[in-house]
């Protein structure tokens, strides 16, 4: 088993601008995603993400000194909406379990690191 | 055969199955290519002292599995986790058998070693290296040279691949029979990359980029061995054979560039025309766009191949074929291909009217007014052809090409008015 982290991205006011029924695909498609997960492997973890007109960024400034701005630390036209932390055989399924989300997202699949002796991942 | 021949010849026709075994058993990409470059190197040194070994691909399997097995060995000492990872390494030990045997058990192997090399989630120009690299054998060196990168770049881009595929978590299994002709499909695509490749014109250099062509041949014939029903690997391969039976008559003698009415046909590969022909006539017209893309170009191919002179080429086919390519592949590439095959079946005056709007689509290419200055010097208006032919050679930036581009205006010049 891998562990990865799923990330979702899609164009700002996809969700507040869809009719119900959107919606409601938009749910089945992530229910499906997690039933394949279920079946395949573990969910660890899951979160949809608030706007990035809400986020905060700590960036890197001069010796102790940090720099606090508003907003993302990288400005796109898709943002990061949401993501899952899932325990997957191979990067085979999680292309799978990927496929299952809503056609509109891009989808990002990322392999957690496993350091040596730092942690069981 | 000498040592030396008999290990080269193992190398080229075992090596993918070795890395196949070795990964089977291992799975570790990192160890198993150096432990299989350590034994081709040990053989080089005792087979010609001692005489080659009666199965020399079984020597070279068991050596290679022994380093393999000492540095698990080292790693583990390091890690103080020894029993553990030796039990691991030493567990399906039975493939010793199965080399002495060389039927099907393997080929799954070496189809698992194809598909991961050629992963979807690899870029296409790594998987291209890493299938050459670890199916066909050929070195860093002549990747390098056939991608026209610097040996550190492509070493640099074959180790990210690998450590992509073992990070990522890319499998190293048959996927299932739904998905496996679409991942065929991405095969046949990495293989075509790394063939254009070796195949575009020029000199020098270039001749044994040809010869590295002829390795992703052999990456798509070990698949089709694998899969011998699959279309679009047919459909390559015969397209892949057919052009790459040129090879020899593309290059004149001063390393000038030879263009197809004014080659040598006695110096095509019969055998290469006439696998490539009898494979294209069991394949019907295929639904699936690329598989037809494959399989028209092939039919071109071979009706070039096949024509006894330049002057009985069935313009006819050709433009048909070009005609049908069009519908299922456009692009601004194919649309130039058959206009010179319209000025060849209807004239120059038909062919330069086929190139209508092609500049805006390929404002950048040469081909788009050297095409033109031809015609326009068939149709004597000399004046525009050399305009034409030296926008064509401002724009050429292969030294070959630009020669014969050069030449032809300079011929123009001498002759016609100005």
């Amino acid at each position: 088993m891998k562990r990865y982290v799923v990330m979702v991205a899609y164009a700002p006011g996809d969700w507040e601008s869809a009719s119900p029924e959107q919606r409601q695909e938009y749910f089945d498609a992530h229910h499906a995603f997690e039933r394949y997960v279920d079946e395949h492997g573990v969910r660890l973890a899951s979160g949809a993400l608030c706007g990035a007109d809400t986020a905060t960024t700590v960036g890197p400034g001069h010796g102790d000194e940090r720099v606090v701005t508003d907003g993302p630390f990288v400005e796109l036209a898709e943002q990061i909406g949401g993501y899952y932390d899932v325990r997957l055989p191979d990067l085979d399924r999680a292309i799978a379990a990927a496929r299952l989300l809503p056609a509109t997202y891009t989808v990002e699949i990322r392999p957690v690191l496993v350091i040596e002796g730092y942690e069981s991942a | 055969m000498s040592a030396d021949e008999v290990l080269a010849q193992t190398v080229r026709q075992e090596w993918g199955r070795l890395v196949a075994l070795l990964l089977g058993q291992f799975r570790r990409l990192d160890l198993v290519e150096d432990a299989l470059g350590d034994a081709v190197e040990a053989a080089a040194r005792r087979w010609p002292a001692d005489g080659a070994p009666a199965a020399p691909a079984a020597w070279l399997l068991t050596a290679a599995r022994r380093r393999v097995v000492d540095r698990l060995r080292a790693e583990a000492m390091a890690q103080r986790k020894e029993a553990l990872l030796v039990v691991e390494a030493t567990r399906p030990a039975a493939a010793g058998a199965v080399m002495a045997d060389p039927g099907g058990l393997v080929e799954d192997d070496v189809l698992r070693l194809v598909l991961l090399c050629c992963h979807p989630s690899l870029a296409p120009e790594v998987a291209a290296a890493l299938a050459l690299r670890l199916v066909v054998g050929v070195g860093t060196a002549d990747i390098a040279r056939l991608f026209l990168v610097p040996e550190p770049t492509m070493a640099a881009r074959i180790t990210r691949g690998k450590r992509k595929i073992v990070a990522a978590g890319i499998p190293y299994g048959l996927p299932g029979a739904d998905a496996l002709p679409d991942r065929l499909r991405t095969v046949a695509q990495v293989a075509y990359l790394a063939f254009t490749a070796g195949y575009a014109p020029g000199s020098g250099a270039d001749l044994l980029r040809a010869d590295l062509a002829g390795a992703a041949v052999g990456l798509v014939r070990v698949t089709l061995g694998m899969r011998p029903g699959e279309p679009v690997l047919r459909a390559l391969l015969a397209l892949m054979l057919l052009q790459h039976s040129r090879r020899d008559a593309r290059v004149g003698a001063d390393g000038s560039l030879v263009l197809l009415p004014d080659q040598d046909r006695s110096l095509w590969r019969a055998d290469e025309v006439a696998e490539g022909v009898a494979l294209l006539s069991e394949l019907p017209a295929d639904p699936d766009p690329l598989v037809e893309s494959y399989r028209l170009q092939a039919v071109v191919a071979a009706l070039h191949a096949t024509a006894p002179t330049a002057g009985a080429t069935r313009w006819d086919l050709v433009c048909d074929a070009y005609a049908a390519l069009e519908r299922v592949n456009p692009s601004p590439a194919v649309r130039l291909a058959a206009a010179v095959a319209v000025a060849e079946r209807d004239g120059p005056a038909a062919g330069l009217a086929a190139l209508d709007g092609l500049d805006a689509a390929l404002p950048t290419s040469h081909r788009v007014p050297a095409v033109r200055g031809e015609l326009l010097a068939r149709l004597g208006r000399d004046t525009e052809a050399v305009e034409a032919l030296d926008v064509a050679v401002a724009r050429c930036a292969n030294e070959v090409e630009r020669a014969h581009l050069e030449g032809r205006r300079a011929g123009l010049s001498a002759a016609g008015p100005r």
